[in-house]
């Protein structure tokens, strides 16, 4: 059976590729060196149109007449007050621009305008070397090093040096365990269920906290805070898988970049990363369950946990609470096998 | 209609959101049989980008189950079937797997073509991101904005009753043109016209030139009169096409398919209105899937279709749809047991994120049970409010969907479907568990028989014949004096008020069931007064749900968490006796 993969590794190759949802320039070239949070691609997304109804405004009755009248050409930019048509002769009548803009099309008397555009940067999300250009779309980045997936992300990308608070797999942090002396840092806590702390990261301000877990009510402050967080394990108190706290716990005061993007369909997950100065593989996107797989389960009362394939078991197995389901017998230690729905499993690779 | 003189193999193939499922369907001893499934992750996703490896993996499976070979020896599925036996005759493929198409809906009045608009657009996978009407109050360019916000890929344009007005659709074409216009020409939408047929030529016409435009009968073609379904096939062929593109290896699939993909809530909605007609057209057949991403309530009243798509609303990502639409209490108040709101909400984002995994541990399970049961009552809600001429009196009600049919006790997907859609009058429920209901469907057009025949040979199970009585009466009042007969002998019984009685009929067993309801209890709209009908058994026999409609539970915590194990006990100690 096709196993769902997730990346918590010491050393390993990461390659992203970045896109921009619509046309735009990529700002960046092959072999050029980004960090994390520079922009590899802009892009201006038109928000705000202003109609000019020339044949209405001019009192005309054929579009053709109207078009006549206008003076301008698509693509035009103009300024506030400037003339779009005028019927010419000795009275003439004009109809003018209302504001700045450009003329994006002429059709049927009427003048559309582009008033306003949002602009749209694309950042790296990774630090390392520009790989491969994709013409008006973006880049792919390249680097090695340290990578932790985690479950979820508020969207946003840092990068900084990391501190780490988390002295336990099941430690909870609070408003207390911050302080100025983490200002600019990345910090990496454990559950945290007190807005209060996301609160004052944003106030200090800090550049990245990492959570162990956090409860589900935190999520509207989680996404408005204009720092990255991301949650490694999930909703609810979930302690640290141990391949997860054995990284994060030797790499203070590295450099480490967060991207707390989540994009299911195109295999984005929120991810930590560790730069390291040392070559190596891109690791397997996809395997198949099979005995020996180091595996981290979902669900109480395992949720978090990581263990060892013993056997996938034949056809479905009835668990304790009635439910029938194809499943593994996993080896959390050395006197625990438990079983565990396959569903609930994801390889570590 | 096919006969079994061409008989046909069939093989179905439902392209899901988690799985990939591949069902093998045949002639055997003169009638068709469902021969065998088999399920395989869905791989449109990272890393594949194709699904072409969760079809294979399928239909490798379902070949060693059934020693019956489909794939040759370039791994390409045999169509038609071989001299030798091997490969399938037919292949028919629906999928619900994929984002929602971004859509627009315009029309000229609220309450008539944009609301049957809205109707025809929760018939499928869309997602409504702005609508304009006739009396819309923003300016041209802000409804230009607007229209360019939604990034729209499909326009529904209603609008205009036949022989009605066309200078007001005008208007509105006028603006939908405006804006494919000022959009790059790989950014336009599709435009489904779907009103006033005299418009029909200068639409295509004019819209034509900048996009393709897709006409269909008028969904409004008088002011009372609603017609769905032939855009309802339309905007399915959309779909189709639509999806061959964004998910790899779909087209190449459809290759093998004389029909495109078809997506999985109209294949259900098809074999829903088959079976309306099919059955009793004066009782009403009502199909519920309840998906990961998805939950399609098909009702189906003599051949005409009432499909509602609720969209994301499931057990799986569609759960923060939920969390989102509802307070916690309308779902906590389904617990038997104290969890703290906080752990519930935890459980459900948890169960967002990793959609596949399944509870392990009895509060678990509940919670999931809990969500599902709201849930269903609110794609319930959401259907009657769309269609306010429906109730929820149906013969039968089929269920679909791996949370209530595959995985979970008889006697809990009872409970959760009672719970959630709250039927009323007499039904039968009948459980989907090998997920057949919309290869059915997708089959039924070109090939009546195979649903009629896989229909009667078992393979849905008869769950419970449940009557669910209505009365005002206190509770505790007698509503129901019940006699059974059957060749064991005689069993009667009363029934109160904001109770739930088993009746000793095993499953499978017919017996002759005689009500004489009390204090002004109304059965069901369709039942003769004093008159014995027939019911079958089902794996939980046949239940009267006298518990009231809408079902109220009691405020206070500890009371309807008892009340509900009450409910459940009432039900497991009479069919355990």
């Amino acid at each position: 059976m096709l196993a769902p993969v997730i990346h918590i590794l010491g050393l390993t190759n990461i390659r992203r590729t970045r896109l921009l949802p619509v046309s735009g320039k990529v700002a960046v070239r092959v072999g050029q060196r980004v960090n994390a949070s520079d922009v590899v691609a802009t892009a201006n997304v038109p928000t705000r149109h202003i109609l000019v109804d020339v044949r209405r405004g001019l009192g005309m009755i054929r579009a053709g007449e109207a078009e006549r009248a206008i003076v301008r050409m698509e693509g035009e930019k103009l300024q506030p007050g400037d003339v779009i048509a005028e019927t010419g002769g000795i009275f003439s009548r004009v109809m003018r621009a209302p504001e700045a803009g450009t003329i994006v099309m002429i059709s049927g008397g009427r003048v559309i305008m582009e008033a306003e555009s949002a602009p749209l940067e694309l950042r790296a999300g990774i630090p390392g070397v520009v790989t491969e250009i994709h013409p008006d779309q973006g880049a792919t980045i390249e680097t090695n090093g340290a990578l932790i997936q985690g479950v979820w992300g508020n969207g946003k990308v840092g990068e900084g040096l990391l501190f780490v608070l988390l002295q336990s797999p099941d430690a909870t942090i609070s408003r207390t365990d911050i302080d100025i002396s983490l200002r600019g840092a990345v910090v990496a806590a454990g559950h945290c269920s007190d807005p209060d702390v996301l609160r004052y990261a944003a106030e200090l301000p800090l550049r990245g906290l990492i959570l162990t877990s956090m409860t589900a009510d935190l999520l509207p402050v989680a996404n408005s805070v204009n720092y990255p967080v991301i949650v490694l394990e999930g909703f609810g108190k979930i302690p640290l898988n141990d391949a997860a706290m054995r990284l994060i716990s030797t790499s203070e005061k590295r450099d480490v970049a967060l991207t707390a993007t989540i994009n299911p369909a195109n295999s984005e997950r929120p991810e930590l990363i560790i730069p390291l100065p040392a070559e190596s593989n891109t690791p397997p996107e996809m395997t198949y369950f099979a005995p020996e797989q180091m595996v981290r389960i979902q669900g109480d009362p395992y949720r978090g946990k990581i263990g060892v394939i013993v056997q996938i078991r034949p056809g479905t197995t009835t668990l304790p609470n009635g439910l029938r389901t194809p499943a593994a017998d996993v080896r959390l230690d050395k006197e625990t096998v438990v079983i565990i729905p396959l569903a609930n499993l994801e390889v570590l690779m | 209609m096919t006969s079994l003189v061409d008989a046909e193999s069939v093989l179905t193939i439902d392209i899901g959101s988690v799985n990939t499922r591949a069902l093998l369907f045949d002639v055997v001893d003169g009638q068709y049989h469902f021969l065998a499934g088999a399920v395989a992750p869905f791989t449109g996703g990272p890393p594949f980008f194709d699904i072409s490896e969760g079809v294979h993996i399928a239909l490798t499976h379902l070949q060693e189950v059934t020693d019956r070979p489909l794939l040759d020896e370039t791994n390409r599925l045999m169509v038609p079937s071989q001299q030798d036996g091997s490969g399938v005759d037919r292949l028919g493929i629906t999928f619900s797997a994929g984002r929602d198409l971004n859509t627009v809906t315009v029309g000229l009045l609220d309450e008539v073509s944009l609301e049957s608009a809205s109707r025809l657009a929760a018939t499928s996978y869309l997602k409504v991101t702005d609508t304009i009407g006739l009396n819309d109050r923003r300016r041209t360019d802000e409804q230009l904005d607007a229209i360019l916000k939604a990034a729209p890929e499909l326009v529904i344009l209603a609008g205009g009753t036949e022989k009605g007005a066309t200078r007001s659709v005008s208007k509105l074409v006028d603006l939908v043109l405006l804006a494919c216009k000022v959009l790059p020409s790989e950014k336009r939408p599709k435009v489904v016209y779907s009103g006033n047929q005299a418009l029909a030529k200068r639409i295509q016409e004019a819209v034509g030139k900048v996009t393709e435009v897709i006409v269909t009968p008028n969904i409004r073609p008088t002011f009372d009169l609603e017609d769905l379904n032939p855009a309802m096939n339309t905007l399915a062929q959309i779909q189709g096409s639509l999806r061959a593109q964004q998910i790899g290896g779909l087209a190449n699939l459809a290759a093998f398919s004389s029909e495109a993909p078809l997506p999985n809530a109209t294949a259900i909605g098809r074999l829903v209105r088959f079976l309306s007609e099919y059955y009793d057209p004066s009782k009403g057949v009502l199909g519920v899937d309840l998906g990961a991403n998805a939950t399609v309530l098909a009702a189906g009243r003599a051949g005409k279709l009432h499909l509602n798509v609720a969209r994301p609303l499931g057990m799986g990502a569609g759960m923060t749809s939920l969390l989102q639409q509802v307070p916690l209490s309308e779902i906590t108040q389904w617990l038997p047991v104290d969890v703290p709101e906080s752990q519930v909400r935890d459980y459900l984002w948890q169960k967002a994120t990793f959609p596949t995994s399944l509870p392990m541990t009895t509060t678990a399970l509940s919670i999931e049970m809990a969500a599902a049961r709201a849930i269903l009552r609110l794609a319930a809600t959401q259907m009657l409010e769309r269609y306010p001429f429906l109730n929820m009196a149906f013969e039968p009600i089929f269920i679909s969907g791996a949370t209530l049919a595959q995985s979970i006790s008889p006697i809990q997907s009872l409970m959760a479907v009672l719970d959630g859609l709250q039927p009323t009058g007499i039904t039968t429920l009948f459980l989907d568990p090998y997920g057949l209901m919309a290869a059915l469907g997708s089959v039924a057009p070109g090939n009546a028989v195979l649903p009629v025949q896989i229909l009667d040979s078992g393979t849905f199970v008869n769950l419970a014949s449940v009557i669910s009585p209505v009365s005002d009466a206190r509770p505790g009042t007698v509503i129901l004096k019940v006699k059974v007969t059957s060749d064991q002998g005689e069993y009667k019984t009363e029934v109160k008020q904001g109770s739930i009685v088993v009746l000793p009929v095993r499953h499978g067993q017919q017996v002759q069931v005689f009500l004489s309801p009390q204090h002004g209890t109304h059965i069901d709209p369709r039942w003769r007064s004093g008159a014995g009908f027939k019911l079958a058994g089902g794996l939980c026999g046949v239940v009267i749900d006298a518990r009231g409609r809408p079902l109220h539970l009691p405020d206070d915590p500890a009371k309807r968490r008892d009340t509900l194990i009450r409910w459940t006990h009432a039900v497991e100690s009479r069919r355990a006796a």
